[in-house]
């Protein structure tokens, strides 16, 4: 399980997450729904780190993190093993193909053998039926395409949480149901993930709890049933908006 | 024109050698070492302050050296730095650069490293951001998201900006004829005062310039295409 606590992030003119507490149960999916600039961006960031809160709690399993105290790299590292990301767009490296896009953390980061990463590779590009595109470099794909890849790049780091930060947001409709597709595969595999998303009909599909940020507090958290149906006001209006 | 042939011929190959013992090595060796002091300069420039203060503090000192470096050599004429360190330096006993060649390489490859770190610093702030954030969040050290992810794609946008420098660095060493090195100007200036053939010798002189240089342009745009293989 992932759990913050009591996490505060400031910026100069504004306050980006405001004393939040919230559990990311292991094995479920959670969704991070929000309006813009609510905070949830903010809030994934922070569990990799990405983003450094200026206090709270973070503890992802065994480790235990206190935010307000300066972090040492080899703790950085730790919660970074736990964790991948997948972000909104163009984050591929851009100077290496496919393959090596999803052998760098591995070789690098995690010393496995070339041949070791390689062949995870191949495996993950065989169970996402996209070896064909293992020499191509990112320029070459389709927005789609570099999501999907984005996401088994993250996946070959075998990481227990996998973070989406809008994966499909600046995707085409049909780009965005490609990407969807998987990441509902994912779900259905007992994959921890943790998405920010702006799809409400992605998010009542898959997720098995929503997070509900508002501006920089939690405005929900719990089944997603619960807040679908939710009698709330601030809900009710939220979801009202995200439709039409 | 037959007399420029016939002189072609006879001082052509001269010209040749001294620009293999002279005007290449001194590019060369200084283009190298401008890279050196181009790239860490760059790399103090871009870094961020740390939050440790004494680290801070030691930090900014050095990032006003290298600011300092970098204005210096941009704002003071090649030639007058060649003659500080030629012929001002030893004067006031720092006997290293009474070496025509340690004083020549000193201040050209000095002189590049300022001209290329600008261009090394905007290669590297043009990377975008999410491309760090994704390498730092596969669990990349700072050194390795440098190493394996900016480093090589500031590289490729540099290119072109870099071989400018280095074209520019190779018909700047016609100065270190200043400092006594008998480089191909040099040579062309002692065999034009020899036979009284000035503009042949001069326009010879500048032709064999042009062959290096576009050897070198030659030479870019192979580079380039080799690292564009990433890119449209």
């Amino acid at each position: 399980m992932i759990q913050v606590k009591n996490l505060s992030k400031h910026y100069p003119d504004k306050v980006a997450l405001d004393d939040i507490s919230v559990d990311f149960p292991a094995e479920e999916t959670t969704a991070i729904v929000g309006p813009s600039g609510s905070g949830k961006s903010t809030l994934l960031q922070a569990l990799n780190l990405l983003e450094r809160p200026d206090q709270g709690i973070l503890t992802i399993d065994d480790i235990s993190l206190d935010l307000a105290k300066p972090l040492t790299s080899s703790q950085i590292l730790q919660i970074r093993q736990k964790t991948a990301m997948v972000f909104q767009e163009k984050a591929l490296f851009t100077h290496l193909n496919v393959m090596k896009n999803l052998t760098e953390g591995p070789i690098k980061v995690q010393k496995k053998s070339k041949q070791e990463a390689e062949a995870k590779a191949q495996a993950l590009l065989e169970q996402f039926d996209m070896t064909e595109l293992a020499n191509r470099y990112p320029y070459q794909l389709s927005g789609g395409q570099q999501q999907r890849v984005a996401i088994l790049r993250a996946l070959a780091m075998e990481p227990k949480y996998l973070l989406l930060d809008e994966p499909t947001s600046a995707l085409d409709p049909e780009l965005e149901a490609q990407v969807l597709r998987v990441l509902k595969d994912l779900a259905k595999k007992d994959v921890s993930m943790i998405i920010v998303t702006h799809n409400m009909a992605f998010a009542e599909q898959v997720a098995d709890q929503i997070i509900f940020v508002d501006n920089g507090s939690i405005g929900y958290a719990g089944p997603t049933d619960g807040f679908f149906h939710s009698k709330e006001a601030r809900i009710k209006q939220f979801l009202g908006a995200m439709s039409f | 024109m037959t007399d420029f042939f016939n002189l072609a011929v006879k001082y052509l190959p001269e010209l040749f050698i001294a620009a293999i013992k002279y005007t290449i090595p001194l590019t060369a060796i200084s283009f190298f070492f401008g890279l050196i002091f181009a790239s860490l300069t760059a790399l103090i420039r871009v870094s961020k302050l740390p939050q440790n203060e004494w680290a801070a503090a030691f930090l900014q000192i050095v990032k006003w050296l290298a600011n300092a470096y970098v204005w210096f050599f941009r704002s003071t004429p090649l030639i007058v730095q060649l003659f500080i360190v030629f012929y001002g330096l030893p004067n006031a006993h720092i006997a290293f650069f009474q070496s025509a060649w340690v004083s020549a390489i000193t201040v050209f490859s000095l002189n590049t490293g300022a001209y290329a770190s600008e261009t090394i610093r905007a290669s590297i702030s043009s990377v975008p951001e999410v491309q760090k954030q994704a390498a730092e969040s596969l669990g990349m050290t700072r050194a390795q998201v440098y190493l394996n992810v900016v480093l090589p794609q500031a590289a490729r946008i540099s290119i072109p900006p870099l071989s400018n420098s280095l074209i520019g660095l190779l018909k700047d060493t016609s100065l270190a004829s200043v400092i006594t090195i008998v480089e191909i100007f040099y040579l062309s200036q002692q065999i034009a005062a020899a036979n009284y053939k000035v503009l042949s010798m001069y326009i010879l002189v500048a032709l064999v310039y042009a062959f290096f240089t576009s050897i070198l342009s030659i030479g870019q745009h192979y580079l380039e295409k080799y690292t564009s293989r990433f890119a449209q």
